[in-house]
């Protein structure tokens, strides 16, 4: 029974013949309401906005070392210049 | 758990937004997400994140059996650029770094070596960061970023004796065809040279029978039984034999957890030695009785899941006291020490409130903890899990 079980079990795997294969993948949802440009701009170009309002709420800190983080491990092109009025939005985005 | 609602309609007017979209409650705050049925080779699955996909399992498809089905198995990649097309003929496995014949393997060279076939659970680091307290960035993840397959491979020690691991080789590291954004790191991730070699660490090509969904790392990934599944890299496509320790970032920063008996650190912690994440503890859950249901007095069978993580489920066991006095679960069908495995026990509910709570411990004496460990990343969570149910 054993011995049948398994060469059953290899014969399915060998029926696994590797194909061409294309994929099509969904559009984002639904953008961020207009005042948080910002955000949309900085963050969405590599993850969707699910991500952000998805999290729990973070103090300004927290996001403020997300923002380096995504600068400085992710390469983010955020302008240093930007990271006080977008760590602001990101609070505003969940509430303020 | 799941309700209907209604979308915001007419945004812009440029896609067809559905009328209807069925949402989930995942139990902690700010945790509606939407069920999304929009994924190439997938079922209805939770949405967590549609770019790079983060797309959970819902969690009554683990009461429909020990295996989860392909097209319900969780999914999740870290950047946006993932492979959506293969070429079969094309793909070449690459082995290189501290071999003595560097390889790059076609996908009928590797359907023509030895084969293994094993159930495992392939279960996220993050799984359950949802509900660690207090609370940590990151996925937001339900019970859900888990599952159990069979999987059917080609033992990772054959592609490594084939190539010829030299004697200073210290570990090996995996890639896939996902691809950073530019000047960001590469997704790597790796083991030690003995591990590597156990015999159990698997290039599979197969999951329940049937070639990988593509976004579950079509037409071949590493599976590393009893570990998190950071290390199952997806498409696989290049194998380095390191003769030094990996310093990439996924592995000397990302995904590391303290270093203490059961990776947990006082809350707020941020300085402490920590390791790469590696094997999974022990877990349960009760799969046909949610908390908060209201059930009929008298006899009922509850049953649930159990897994042990890096070895077996020695045993599953169900405290009606909060967790003072524990009564043995009858165990299922055993698929293998790395499988889920299914558990179930009778309780007669009296009218009134009931508590339950579900504890599995390990063959390797790792038991699940009344409270959550924590750790600044939201891994290894592994409580015991409740059920407050009112008998009316």
């Amino acid at each position: 029974m054993k011995l049948i079980l398994a060469l059953a079990g290899l014969a399915m795997a060998a029926s696994v013949t590797f194909k061409n294969k294309t994929i099509d993948y969904p559009a984002d949802p639904p953008g961020l309401p207009d005042r948080f440009e910002l955000v949309t701009q900085n963050c969405t170009g590599c993850h969707s906005s699910e991500f952000l309002t998805a999290q729990p709420k973070l103090s300004r800190a927290t996001w403020a070392a997300e923002v380096a983080k995504m600068r400085r491990v992710y390469k983010a092109p955020i302008e240093p210049g930007d990271d006080a009025k977008l760590v602001e939005a990101l609070v505003a985005l969940q509430g303020g | 758990m799941i309700s209907r609602r209604t979308a915001l309609a007419g945004i812009s007017g440029a896609f067809a937004v559905p009328a209807l979209a069925r949402d989930v409650r995942l139990g902690f705050g700010n945790a509606t997400r939407l069920l999304g049925s929009g994924f190439s080779e997938k079922g209805e699955m939770i949405v967590q994140r549609t770019r790079a996909p983060l797309l959970e399992t819902p969690f009554e498809v683990f009461d429909d059996g020990l295996f989860t089905p392909n097209d319900r198995f969780y999914v999740r990649w870290h950047y946006q650029d993932i492979p959506l097309a293969v070429n079969a003929r094309d793909y070449r496995l690459k082995l290189s770094g501290a071999v003595s014949r560097p390889l790059a393997l076609t996908l009928g060279e590797l359907l023509k070596l030895p084969r293994i076939e094993l159930a495992a659970v392939n279960q996220c680091s993050g799984n359950s960061r949802g509900f660690v307290a207090p609370r940590v960035a990151g996925a937001q993840w339900g019970h859900g970023a888990m599952g159990c397959a069979r999987w059917t491979g080609v033992p990772l020690k054959a592609v490594l004796e084939r190539a010829g691991v030299k004697p200073d080789a210290l570990a090996v590291r995996f890639g896939g065809l996902d691809e950073p954004p530019p000047e960001a790191p590469r997704f790597l991730k790796s083991l030690g040279m003995d591990h590597a070699l156990d015999g159990e660490v698997m290039i599979a090509f197969a999951m329940n029978g049937a070639a990988l969904p593509m976004l579950n790392g079509y037409p071949i990934r590493l599976v590393v039984p009893g570990w998190f599944s950071t290390y199952w890299i997806k498409a696989l496509s290049s194998i380095e034999v390191l003769d030094k320790e990996d310093d990439n970032f996924w592995m000397a920063t990302a995904y590391r957890i303290p270093a203490t008996v059961d990776g947990g650190v006082p809350p707020g912690t941020t300085q402490f030695e920590s390791v790469p994440i590696n094997t999974m503890p022990p877990r349960s859950f009760f799969t046909n009785l949610r908390d908060g249901a209201i059930v009929p007095p008298g006899p009922r069978l509850v049953r649930g899941i159990a897994f042990g993580g890096a070895s077996a489920v020695a045993k599953v066991e169900l405290s009606r006291d909060g967790g003072v006095s524990w009564q043995p679960a009858t165990l299922g069908t055993d698929a293998g020490r790395y499988a889920f495995r299914g558990w179930q026990a009778t309780i007669d509910f009296a009218p009134g409130a009931a508590t339950l709570h579900v504890r599995c411990t390990a063959a390797d004496g790792r038991v699940q903890p009344m409270r959550p460990v924590w750790n600044p990343g939201g891994y290894l969570y592994n409580a015991v899990e409740k059920v407050e149910v009112r008998v009316a």
